[in-house]
């Protein structure tokens, strides 16, 4: 099939995982909202776990697709 | 319920989400030519593709908080549907079952049936199966849409109609690829969503131990957190092993189920009869790219399946904890009470003294009861009793009776949430939202929130795939349109789905009306799919079966199944034949012997009247469906660790190993 799958979750992970990284560094100084995660800066850390899983699918896209032209 | 406020990231996060899968379909579209691609995707998936769809659709369909549900009320024991009840299926369905699914080119599963029986056998499966993904979408639209109104406040028409519109968009536009790559994106967003609550929720409790500590002293005294009757006690890991409380008998497990009924009853019958005939997950695997990969979908399946507890089951588990340290300030969510149940609350209690709340406990009680569960007509009173703490009930009467709580809005919130808190009666389904609300702080929340829409729309989305490709292949093409145009068959596969859609959501609406007539479509379900696996593991393995055998086995299991429920009862459930042969101490163990019972009855009928009835195909027609008839795969191209076989005996040792860890 002509889509690989792993670029839409690719793009998406590393959307939506930046997003929640730069509104973690945004609030950073907000304690309060993170009263309820425990005082963890969840959005901030997982944020980035998203973001690093989105660049990995999109990596192995690319790798895919350059395989693929040989 | 107190509203959950949703921030702007949370939005655009959810956005984002449904962006993307209705993205998916419209690229899909383009390479949309024939009715085959758009309802058995060409048969051109990657096996790693499939395999997560395989696992992502039936994930969907209320297992998210249904699991978490039992985990709360169950404990440890209810990863037996995971590690008994799916992973031994799931090998037997690569290794044995596949090939024959695949390498006979059927279209579906009821397609197979007919290939090896007939036509009548093909019939009756079909039209069970079609109906029960109509109605098994609906209930679960149902349970979405009232857990969006609990949680954010939302309509629950707009939630219903939104939600299925983007399923139907991107299914329409991509068919069944679209619904599988969607799948794959759901079950990363569902794992990565949930994953940070369970962490959270872990780490409040103060780690693995304590949680187990906490959960020992609940197995000793359930009736403290309301979770059984007074006086009930079991050991100490009765919410915390999966085995031992099994082993002690039906009376010393929360679950009330015995060890021949878990592995025979779950685990053999039901289980495989799930995993090994349902086309929902089976056309997963269907899809893919070629036999290995067929074959390698369920392997690859199993490995998050045997993981999954972790996600699903662990989070019930943390709530009982939680509830029963008071430090943590955390209850398990009571059942939501009706909007009619609510005005009678206020009613009753603002018409209370306040001199004597004690007086007026039984009179607020049995009124909410009767507008929530109905009035029996002959006694007048309310059909069941809810439960509630008496004397917070009696606490709260003193302190809002006479007030103007039907007036004042701020006033009448206050005391609902006052009211509710005291009730015994627990919503489990809504345990793990309950988490979420208690952990995710705005942007998180967001992220959760979309995971369970994600759960939600997969399930969906693999009822709809199923139920087109059966409408059109077995059921229009088979008996009302013949020799039409693949132009016409593709049209119908799209009528097909827009009329699932719209099924699904009349089904839905009933579902909310009428709650006591959706238990019993369920329970014929049951009915109907117990006996199911007897039918194909005698199709597949024994060629001298015959289709009138299977076709009156199939009826004869049935039967056996509606009348062993007619004569057995489990809380208060079953026995409308009016007689009791025997009394289950818990419905899931009745549920279990019923299927038992089902399978043994067809299984035997079915080789009685195949030995009594000729055959009707011979053994050229057979080759390629039975076992025996079937020229052996050659794997010579695949390296040996790659096999089914090999893999599939790894995974078991994996799952004998978790067993044995968390016994």
């Amino acid at each position: 099939m002509g889509l690989d799958i792993r670029l839409p979750i690719g793009l998406m992970f590393t959307l939506i995982g930046a997003m929640l990284a730069i509104y973690g560094l945004a609030t950073a100084s907000e304690p309060e909202l993170y009263h309820r995660s425990l005082g963890i800066n969840v959005n901030l850390r997982w944020g980035l776990v998203l973001l690093a899983f989105g660049i990995t699918m999109l990596t192995l896209f690319w790798r895919g697709r350059k395989s693929n032209g040989r | 319920m107190e509203n959950v406020q949703l921030g702007f990231l949370d939005y655009a996060i959810l956005l984002i989400y449904v962006v993307f899968v209705i993205a998916i379909g419209f690229v899909l579209r383009r390479y949309l030519k024939s009715s085959s691609d758009f309802l058995t995707s060409g048969r051109s998936i990657p096996a790693w593709v499939t395999g997560l769809a395989f696992i992502s659709a039936n994930l969907g369909a209320l297992e998210l908080v249904g699991m978490a549900a039992s985990g709360a009320k169950y404990g440890m024991a209810t990863c037996h549907f995971y590690w008994v009840g799916a992973i031994p299926a799931m090998v037997f369905l690569a290794v044995f079952m596949m090939p024959f699914y695949y390498g006979s080119k059927a279209r579906s599963v009821p397609e197979y049936l007919k290939m090896r029986f007939d036509e009548r056998v093909r019939a009756l499966n079909s039209v069970a199966f079609a109906v029960m993904t109509v109605f098994a979408s609906g209930i679960s639209m149902d349970a979405l849409a009232k857990l969006l109104h609990q949680l954010l406040g939302w309509n629950y028409h707009v939630a219903l109609w939104i939600c299925s519109a983007v399923v139907l968009v991107y299914v329409l536009k991509g068919g069944l690829t679209s619904a599988i790559y969607t799948e794959v994106l759901q079950f990363f967003m569902i794992v990565l969503g949930f994953a940070p609550v369970v962490y959270l929720g872990l780490r409040d409790l103060g780690g693995w131990d304590a949680m187990t500590k906490a959960l020992q002293g609940v197995s000793v005294n359930p009736a403290a957190l309301h979770l059984k009757e007074a006086g009930v006690s079991y050991a100490p890991d009765a919410w915390t092993s999966a085995w031992q409380p099994l082993l002690a008998g039906p009376k010393n497990n929360p679950m009330g189920v015995d060890c021949f009924a878990m592995v025979f009853g779950l685990g053999f019958v039901l289980s495989f009869g799930y995993w090994c005939t349902n086309f929902l997950v089976v056309q997963r695997a269907m899809a893919a790219r070629n036999m290995g990969a067929a074959r390698r979908t369920p392997l690859i399946a199993a490995v998050p399946k045997m993981l999954f507890p972790a996600l699903v089951i662990l989070p019930g588990m943390i709530a009982v904890a939680l509830a029963s340290m008071p430090a943590k300030n955390y209850r398990i969510p009571p059942l939501a009470l009706e909007e009619k149940a609510i005005a009678a609350a206020v009613a009753a209690v603002k018409e209370s003294s306040s001199a004597d709340p004690q007086a007026g406990v039984p009179e607020v009680i049995e009124r909410v009861s009767a507008a929530q569960k109905g009035v029996n007509k002959e006694t007048g009173k309310a059909k069941k009793l809810l439960g509630f703490d008496q004397a917070g009930l009696a606490a709260v009467i003193k302190a809002y009776a006479g007030k103007p709580i039907d007036a004042d809005k701020a006033l009448r919130a206050e005391f609902v949430a006052a009211f509710s808190n005291t009730m015994t009666d627990y919503e489990f389904n809504n345990v793990i939202v309950s988490l979420v609300r208690k952990y995710c702080p705005s942007g998180l929340l967001g992220l959760a929130l979309t995971a369970l829409l994600a759960s939600f729309m997969s399930g969906m989305a693999g009822n709809v795939t199923a139920f087109n490709t059966v409408w059109t292949y077995d059921l229009y093409q088979a008996y009302m349109g013949r020799n039409k145009t693949d132009q016409h068959y593709f049209w119908m596969g799209q009528a097909a789905t827009v009329a699932g859609i719209l099924l699904s959501i009349a089904c839905a609406y009933f579902a909310k009306q009428y709650n006591n007539a959706m238990d019993i479509i369920q329970l014929v379900f049951g009915f109907v799919n117990a006996p199911l696996f007897a039918t194909f593991v005698l199709g597949m393995f024994w060629s001298r079966c015959t289709g009138t055998g299977a076709f009156l086995g199939l009826f004869g299991g049935i039967l056996t199944s509606a009348l062993f429920h007619g004569v057995t009862v489990a809380e208060g459930k079953g026995g409308w034949l009016g007689m009791q042969a025997y009394s289950f101490p818990s419905t899931m163990a009745q549920n279990f012997w019923l299927a038992s019972f089902a399978f043994i009855a067809c299984f035997v009928l079915t080789v009685v009247i195949s030995l009594l009835t000729q055959r009707t195909k011979t053994n050229e027609e057979l080759k390629g469906l039975v076992y025996s008839l079937t020229p052996k795969i050659k794997e010579e191209g695949t390296a040996w660790y790659l096999r089914p076989a090999t893999l599939g005996i790894v995974l078991l040792a994996c799952c004998v190993v978790l067993n044995l860890i968390f016994r």
